[in-house]
């Protein structure tokens, strides 16, 4: 399997995404679909996140990979067989912000690996809180580009609080990779400097680690 | 045996010749502080020409560093294509929703007149103002976002690398009208007096995108850009990384680089010496909560790695200061390079 893998990551690299097809559809008849995800799809964007971490990949890949891989899983699968993962109820925002890229990657990343969760798109601390009440959010993601907007965190943290909520708030963007406490600063219970960072993090959620 | 002191312009001449001068010198790239400086909110400050130029004499003085920086903020390029711009209390003010939002609308796109655009007529009138009260003594900062880059602002961050891997050819279309933009509005800020250009190109890091497409896409953009631009210019990828590219950024032309804090300051200045001059890379998030000890650690640990030799200008990495760095760090941050940056530097334990 570390072959497939290898190939499967090279094409997502170069942004093939016929090759990558190619790599997925010749796999489907040797192992099981939920097998494709885990060992191929999840553990390629791993190492890509990683790779972008450690500055041997660039974000356009990380981007790039996450896009393919989702539509990947989308098409190939037979439809309504897709395997999801049970999780808690999620949502993932950008807050303040108009920077969608980071969260876009993330929602791919957690799509293709089986994840399912909601886009609230962009939204202000207030109108998050409402979401999350409204919908039941158990675990909810936050994406920032901009330095003050990651400082809003803290607000949403405490309408919370305010609110009795327990929900777990994961978050992720430049100003908290610059910066490697910020994320505890403003009320975090998570940071996550990847978008692979985060399919750890709701693994270790789902298994009851918080 | 004291010397007279070289002026801001002589001491960044000297160490962008890859020589030393008196002392490291240091752009402290300050913005939204001129409003705290004014005691006005940051959407008056922004408001008008005099303010700015006020702000930004009256921090020069403060802390001594060895340039004016004439720049707004980010969004204000956007305005000038007619997006939106929406202001915050504790930061600066954000692009709103894109201009571009399907295809179509980049084969539309008219190049905004720069004399006929009340925003970018304000940055000129700044520039004046300063230069009127600045001589030829200090370097006044200019700034432009790269015409690679600024289609973050224009189309949003997804969009656009969709557009670079899938639309060669509209990739072309666009940017063929931002370089045209982009060369108008640099050569605008020096003639109002501008001594340099910082052509801001995060798209380029390494951060963002690899080599092997920079070469492709951001190099001969920059390449072509840059000779158009009728002075020097700084390139700056705003906190992204820039040591895989660093020695072809240094063949598009630009005479400075500007360093993430994610990269090691000597690595960086090894690769550079003599080719390029270095401007970074303190950690402007960070910085925030920086204590004096802290703040006077890091600037004397930057001279150490980077300062040597000259080709170096001590600044922090992301080219605007944040809002929330308080006047003290500043302040210690000056006393530092004024007190450790003497050359020849001195290293001891």
């Amino acid at each position: 399997m570390a072959e497939v893998l290898y190939e499967f990551q090279e094409a997502l690299l170069s942004t093939d995404i016929v090759k990558a097809r190619q790599v997925l559809s010749e796999t489907i008849n040797k192992i099981t679909f939920e097998q494709i995800i885990e060992t191929v799809v999840v553990n390629a964007l791993e190492n890509i996140g990683k790779g972008w971490e450690k500055g041997e990949y660039a974000l356009s890949q990380v981007y790039m990979s996450g896009r393919i891989c989702e539509e990947l899983v989308d098409t190939i699968f037979p439809q309504g067989n897709t395997p999801r993962k049970p999780s808690p109820k999620m949502a993932i925002a950008i807050l303040n912000d108009y920077h969608a890229l980071g969260k876009r990657i993330v929602y791919s990343t957690l799509r293709a690996s089986g994840f399912d969760l909601l886009d609230y798109g962009r939204v202000s601390p207030a109108e998050i809180v409402q979401r999350i009440s409204d919908d039941g959010i158990e675990v909810i993601l936050l994406s920032v580009l901009m330095f003050p907007s990651a400082l809003r965190v803290k607000d949403v943290r405490d309408m919370l609080d305010k609110k009795g909520s327990k929900v777990t708030i994961v978050v992720g963007g430049a100003p908290f990779r610059l910066d490697p406490h910020l994320w505890k600063q403003v009320g975090a219970d998570f940071g996550a400097h990847t978008a692979s960072d985060t399919i750890d993090i709701i693994k270790s959620i789902s298994a009851g680690g918080v | 045996m004291d010397q007279k002191p070289m002026s801001s312009l002589q001491r960044v001449l000297t160490t962008l010749s890859h020589r030393e001068a008196d002392r490291v010198p240091f752009f402290l790239l300050l913005t939204m502080h001129g409003a705290k400086e004014l005691g006005v909110s940051i959407r008056e400050y922004f408001s008008n020409a005099e303010s700015v130029a006020k702000g930004q004499i009256s921090m020069r003085k403060k802390y001594r560093h060895d340039c004016f920086y004439n720049f707004f903020y980010a969004a204000l390029e956007v305005e000038a294509w007619g997006g939106e711009v929406l202001y915050i209390d504790d930061g600066p003010p954000n692009a709103g929703a894109p201009i571009i939002r399907n295809h179509n609308d980049i084969t539309r796109l008219t190049v905004p007149q720069v004399k006929d655009t009340p925003c970018l007529v304000k940055v000129l009138n700044a520039t004046r103002i300063i230069k009127e009260n600045a001589g030829d003594e200090v370097p006044i900062i200019g700034v432009v976002m790269s015409p690679f880059s600024l289609p973050i602002m224009q189309m949003g961050f997804p969009a656009y690398l969709d557009l670079i891997y899938e639309q060669p050819m509209l990739f072309q279309q666009l940017m063929a009208v931002n370089q045209d933009f982009c060369v108008e509005w640099a050569n605008a800020q020096l003639e109002a007096g501008a001594t340099a250009i910082c052509y801001f190109d995060p798209v380029s890091s390494s951060t963002i995108i690899p080599r092997e497409l920079y070469l492709k896409t951001g190099y001969p953009v920059a390449k072509n850009t840059l000779s158009r631009i009728k002075g020097p210019t700084a390139t700056h990828l705003a906190s992204g990384r820039c040591l895989p590219v660093a020695e072809d950024i240094a063949q598009t032309g630009t005479a400075v680089i500007g360093v993430s804090a994610e990269e090691d300051l000597e690595e960086v200045k090894k690769i550079c010496r003599g080719k390029i001059t270095v401007l970074g890379n303190l950690n402007g998030i960070e910085m925030s909560r920086w204590n004096m000890e802290q703040t006077a650690a890091t600037v004397i640990e930057a001279i150490a790695k980077a300062g040597v030799g000259g080709g170096f200008i001590l600044s922090d990495n992301h080219g605007e200061i944040p809002w929330q760095v308080p006047e003290d760090v500043l302040m210690t941050l000056s006393e530092t390079v004024h007190t450790y940056g003497r050359y020849p530097i001195l290293m001891e334990e």
